[in-house]
């Protein structure tokens, strides 16, 4: 746990002009970073010996059009039973917070999370883990409909470290870092596959898994389950 | 001149385009296609509660199934915060040990196939045989098994299992053996595997790639060394390695696993704590359509007291072997059959979790959980938002990091080199594409 800590110490205090935040949820370290730092927080994290990730995982993009505001998200009962005599409230232990618009959003810890444990709801989540600016965090990343997720692997350190980028669904560009990992260029292309997000300086970026005329991009929230879009062969 | 390695194609393991670019016979150029099998795996997933897509895991790496279930559920169970007993984590790293052995036997005796040994190819798809009799044993299904639950797994082992895997494994050491004897220093098998699809380490770092094709360059990763997860820090295995980052290095990195698996199955059965205890306080187990005869015939003196057989794939619903696989989670596992039916709280648990609108709830979160797959990191970064139905359901695909690299792989060498290290990639499109 101390070495994640100095993790994200480190990054703090290397780039502070970047970092919107970051946190530890169920033994992952997650890192916010502003779009215009990528390149530059990459390259260190790269580079740099204390952190030597050199294995860029995974790269892909959530979509957060719809978080907290589904139907299924809403607890069907108001008011939660209360706990058997037998059983006592599990404690609250994590906190998991994302950026952006919380209007309407379930708070973890809430009822809906733990269908057994009323007494804690009114016992309510602790301090977070960690100390994060949060207005500033929220501020800079209001309205980021989408976020793009590198997820990183230090073989020399045995650690991971996951990135997200808050990215605006009007203007979803980010620099591409397929010059710092050569994985990044059908990851990059999936991306803008499914969700749209144009990545600046990739050399090739077309679709991967849908078909080159394909409308739209699917794995986006109001991009519709069921709609049918298919590719009718040549005419002759 | 341009040669269109087309979506259908013999050699080809699954769908996938591959426009070379020839020189003569030398590959100078190649594009790969791919996408020909997705089918929106990501997207069901947001549609369906947390243990619907159980199925959908199956169909991703479909040749070693078992091991999408479990990483999918360490996924969900990390999210919980959930522990999984210690004879669901030995069965879980038994049942993925025994698919990863399904999975090397499928691409070594598919590649050497296409290289013209048809009989390796059927040695190992009879080996393969007979581990798919284990898993239908255990989870009533070859090869679309559903076996894994969060928190826990469908059902037991059945008994004689330990028996009937020694003998097993008895025999597939027996076809490796053969194997083995046909094709690592068969002259042609080695001139066509060894120096073709060469990569480097910095390249198959850079690429991301991982599994038996970057521990064939050398470099030393795999999950369940690193960062172990169920019960895998107990075991005892070697991870091979390999030199030269060829075809040839991957045939015989592969060939090791194969054995090293064995290894782990076998320590794991002995070290599996204690199964559920057999018999009633008579001894007395008769079947379950011999009870029901019984009973309507109107022999019901004794009855009640007497333990009844049913099927073995159903064993884990049942209170003798539910507390043994299952996690003691009311949050997210169903409870025995007997409390569902029997009484109130049962029945409100099993509400809890089933009905629409309820169900498991994680909290809000997100976790990013790797296992290691037969091809590599299959990596699940699942995101919650609270409700019944995950908001985000994202697979790190091992295969589609070294199909990205394919053109690193392939230009330089002749294209009747693209038939071996196409075959040694083991791409499956169920995974790449999902």
């Amino acid at each position: 746990m101390s070495e994640n800590l100095s993790l994200s110490a480190l990054m703090q205090e290397q780039f502070p002009q970047w970092v919107l935040g970051t946190h530890q949820y169920r033994g992952d370290e997650t890192l916010l970073i502003k779009r215009e730092g990528l390149l530059e927080v990459c390259r260190f994290l790269r580079d740099d010996p204390r952190t030597a990730f050199n294995f860029l995982m995974d790269l892909t993009c959530v979509d957060y059009l719809t978080f907290g505001k589904r139907l299924e998200s809403m607890p069907t009962t108001a008011t939660p039973s209360p706990l058997p005599y037998f059983m006592k409230p599990k404690p609250v232990t994590e906190q998991w917070e994302r950026t952006g618009d919380r209007a309407g959003t379930i708070r973890a810890g809430d009822r809906a999370g733990n269908i057994l444990s009323g007494e804690e709801v009114s016992a309510a989540a602790g301090p977070p883990t960690e100390e994060v600016p949060r207005a500033a965090e929220r501020a800079a990343a209001d309205g980021a409909r989408l976020e793009v997720v590198y997820h990183l692997y230090s073989h020399t350190r045995t650690r991971r470290l996951r990135l997200k980028v808050p990215v605006g669904a009007a203007d979803a560009v980010v620099d591409s870092v397929t010059g710092l990992w050569k994985a990044a260029d059908w990851f990059e292309r999936e991306v803008w596959d499914m969700f749209g997000v144009r990545f600046e300086g990739h050399p090739n970026l077309k679709r991967i898994l849908m078909y080159e005329p394909f409308d739209g991009h699917p794995l986006r929230k109001d991009y519709p389950v069921n709609k049918r879009q298919p590719l009718l062969g040549p005419t002759n | 001149m341009f040669l269109n390695v087309g979506p259908s194609h013999p050699a080809m393991h699954g769908i996938v385009r591959i426009v070379t670019e020839l020189d003569g016979e030398r590959i100078v150029g190649t594009d790969v296609e791919i996408g020909y099998l997705h089918r929106g795996f990501e997207k069901m997933c947001e549609r369906e509660p947390y243990n619907n897509a159980m199925p959908y895991t199956d169909r991703l790496n479909y040749v070693s199934p078992l091991i999408n279930n479990f990483g999918y559920c360490m996924a969900i169970e990390r999210l919980l915060d959930i522990q999984p007993t210690e004879r669901c984590q030995y069965i879980r790293v038994i049942m993925s040990e025994i698919s990863r052995i399904c999975d090397h036997l499928t691409c070594i005796g598919a590649s050497a196939m296409e290289l013209g040994a048809f009989t390796v190819f059927l040695y190992m798809i009879k080996a393969r045989e007979w581990l798919w009799e284990l898993i239908e044993a255990v989870t009533g299904a070859r090869l679309t098994i559903s076996y894994g639950r969060v928190g826990g797994v469908k059902a037991d082992l059945p008994e004689g299992f330990a028996q009937r895997t020694k003998q097993a494994f008895e025999d597939i050491r027996r076809v490796l053996l053969e194997c083995d004897t046909l094709l690592t220093r068969n002259r042609i098998f080695v001139d066509r595997m060894q120096g073709t699809g060469v990569i480097s380490k910095e390249d198959a770092i850079s690429y991301s790639i991982t599994g038996p094709f970057l521990r064939a360059t050398g470099v030393n990763y795999d999950v369940r060394r690193q960062q172990p997860y169920f019960v895998y820090d107990r075991m005892a295995f070697d991870v091979p390695l390999g030199e030269h980052g060829d075809n040839y290095d991957r045939y015989l990195v592969r060939m090791e696993e194969m054995e090293q698996s064995m290894r782990i199955v076998e320590q794991a059965l002995a070290g599996i704590p204690a199964g559920p205890v057999q018999v009633d306080h008579e001894g007395r187990v008769i079947p379950a359509a011999m009870m029901v005869d019984e009973a309507k015939l109107g022999h019901t003196r004794g009855l009640k007291a007497v333990e009844v057989e049913t099927d073995p794939t159903l064993s884990g619903s049942t209170k003798r072997f539910h507390g043994l696989i299952n996690s003691p989670e009311k949050r997210a596992v169903l409870p025995p059959k007997e409390d569902a039916y029997g009484n109130i709280e049962g029945l409100m648990h099993h509400f809890k979790l089933v009905m629409v609108g309820h169900g498991i709830r994680p909290p809000q979160g997100e976790v990013y959980a790797a296992v290691e797959g037969a091809n590599g990191e299959l990596g699940f970064y699942v995101v919650s938002d609270g409700s019944d139905r995950p908001y985000r359901v994202r697979v790190r695909p091992p295969c589609f990091t070294i199909m990205a690299a394919l053109p690193v792989l392939l230009v330089g060498d002749m294209l009747a080199d693209l038939v071996p290290t196409f075959g040694s990639v083991n791409m499956i499109g169920g995974e790449m594409d999902r």
